[in-house]
């Protein structure tokens, strides 16, 4: 019994340790479900080329990614858009630039939509496709939950209300909103640009529509001539810690761009 | 009630140990539903009760309506228990009175799988299969029919192995009696078997009635989850399971609360069904 005793005691002697000492080369990220991918991936990149390092990174939405970094919870926040006037105190690194794009189905004729007619559909003054030069088929509008930052960008570039949305479904993320338009001819949704041209790729039955002319491609994204653009952040509190600042550092370096391509989001400069 | 004996003291001591274990597990829900007032609190001190109970929920901007979700809750689950309990109670006659033993033991083994798939696979079978038929007949095809379906499936095996633990519970000599007066097979099941099993049976069916209320993520891939009346099949709407898992991980202040009311509202739902469970129980097993 007591030789029992002892080796519980060593072993949670050697736990503790253990903790303490990966406390300090522990990188906790939190927030974006957007930017998580990414930093995931740099952050696998970086324990690489820095034994004992660990980074561990979580999701939750980019506001989630402000608070946390606020409470002390997150050494770093993600976020896919800018701080708003409320969210002061804090440092923005910005590591990549994300586009979001309107998809359809890729059965769908209507090739190109202007931004009256988007918001037409999205509030409901247009409700079949015949309208649009289209098949006479009834329109699905896919709007996002509330919260997301996806549609936060989405209202505030066309300026609506969430309210003066009508929605017939309401998504979470960007891969259910693939798969609801990939599934339905009437569907019309907005995606992250990165998102869309991956499932282009594979070839999966969607199509990105262009915006004021200029198509939605990652190339588009880079240089910046896209209307639809938003910055992927991330956010530090006060002075970032040794740690965190090697691993910002190389996020903003070209050492990662592959990494960033790989996601079909844009490297900043 | 069993007269005690034996009361020495080691038995007082477990009586002790085992009442404060009851006591844990019974301060547990209490724990729940005093920590899920808290935090909807802020919504429910605002004293908006009309607004809480309205038919609008846009929270960033100010409006928390849940009576559509509740409504669609409730919908759903009543579907899902119209499809599923003459279906599961079928399979279970079926494998108790006609089936030989080898297709009883399959059909057993395939309902205890068919329980243990997880719900996120139900709901992936739901969007990329059943949302395009549906579609086909009415778009957009996520829907309260495509909701009420899935869940339907998920709670099968609950109300097929309820059933089925009834029926084989029912006393030999009951059936016996039944066929020494000659009464056919379907005479036996019909009027002895099934009224035997009452109880069971519908406890069955109230255990499955609280897993389709609480399910959560294959709903929220097929239902659409559109805020509002359900008003007809073939339109989406969204359960209050559906609307904490869509929206908590981005809520803040105000919008988190109405959340939090959200859960507050589904667990009171429970409470009442599982007390309406219990009278029926109890009256039908006197009756």
């Amino acid at each position: 019994m007591r030789k029992i005793l002892v080796h519980l005691l060593a072993m949670l002697c050697i736990v503790g340790v253990n903790t303490l000492w990966a406390a300090d080369n522990r990188l906790v990220l939190t927030g974006s479900s957007t930017v998580a991918p990414l930093a995931l991936e740099i952050g696998k990149r970086f324990e690489q080329q820095n034994p004992g390092v660990r980074v561990d990174v979580q999701t939750g939405g980019s506001t989630r990614g402000v608070n946390d970094v606020l409470m002390g919870l997150a050494d770093i926040g993600m976020a896919s858009r800018g701080l708003k006037a409320g969210e002061t105190g804090l440092a923005v690194y910005t590591i990549a630039m994300d586009g979001i794009c309107i998809i359809v189905n890729q059965q769908n004729p209507v090739s190109a939509l202007t931004n009256t007619q988007i918001i037409d559909i999205y509030t409901g003054k247009i409700r079949n496709w015949q309208q649009l030069g289209g098949r006479d088929q009834a329109i699905t509008v896919i709007n996002k939950a509330e919260g997301r930052s996806t549609l936060e960008l989405f209202l505030q570039y066309f300026s609506l209300k969430n309210s003066q949305v009508k929605p017939d479904v309401i998504i979470g993320d960007n891969e259910q909103g693939i798969k609801t338009v990939a599934g339905n001819a009437g569907a019309i949704g907005y995606v992250s640009i990165g998102t869309a041209e991956y499932a282009e790729q594979q070839a999966v039955a969607i199509k990105s529509l262009p915006m004021d002319g200029v198509s939605a491609k990652v190339s588009s994204v880079r240089d910046k001539r896209f209307p639809l653009i938003r910055p992927l952040n991330f956010l530090v509190k006060g002075q970032p810690s040794a740690l965190a600042k090697r691993y910002i550092e190389f996020a903003q370096s070209a050492a990662v761009n592959n990494l960033i391509e790989a996601q079909y989001f844009v490297a900043p400069h | 009630m069993l007269r005690r004996i034996n009361s020495g003291s080691s038995d007082q001591k477990l009586g002790g140990l085992l009442a404060v274990a009851a006591g844990f597990s019974g301060l547990i829900l209490l724990l729940i539903v005093v920590f899920l007032g808290k935090e909807s609190w802020p919504l429910l001190a605002a004293g908006d009760w009309p607004a809480l109970l309205g038919d609008s929920w846009y929270p960033l901007e100010g409006q928390f309506g849940l009576m559509p979700m509740l409504w669609a809750s409730l919908a759903a689950t009543v579907g899902a228990i119209v499809l599923a309990t003459p279906l599961g109670l079928a399979g279970a006659i079926f494998e108790h009175f006609y089936a030989p033993t080898w297709l009883a033991k399959g059909f057993r083994l395939v309902m205890a799988l068919l329980a243990g798939i997880p719900s996120v696979v139900y709901g992936l079978w739901g969007l990329t299969i059943l949302v395009p038929l549906i579609t086909q007949i009415q778009p957009p095809g996520t829907s309260l029919l495509a909701a009420m379906i899935v869940l339907a499936l998920m709670i099968l095996p609950t109300v097929a192995l309820t059933s089925s633990a009834t029926l084989a519970a029912v006393p030999r000599d009951l059936l016996a009696g039944a066929a020494a007066l000659g009464m056919t097979r379907k005479g036996q099941i019909l009027g002895v078997a099934i009224p035997a099993a009452r109880a069971g049976i519908i406890g069955g069916v109230l255990l499955a009635t609280a897993r389709a209320l609480g399910e959560t993520m294959a709903i929220l891939m097929v239902a659409g989850n559109v805020v509002q009346n359900p008003s007809g099949l073939f339109k989406p709407v969204r359960v209050l399971t559906a609307n904490i898992a869509l929206e908590m991980g981005y809520a803040t202040g105000s919008h988190r609360a109405g959340l939090f009311a959200s859960g507050l509202l589904l667990t009171l739902l429970v409470l009442v069904l599982a007390w309406l469970a219990a009278r029926m129980i109890r009256r039908h097993s006197h009756g």
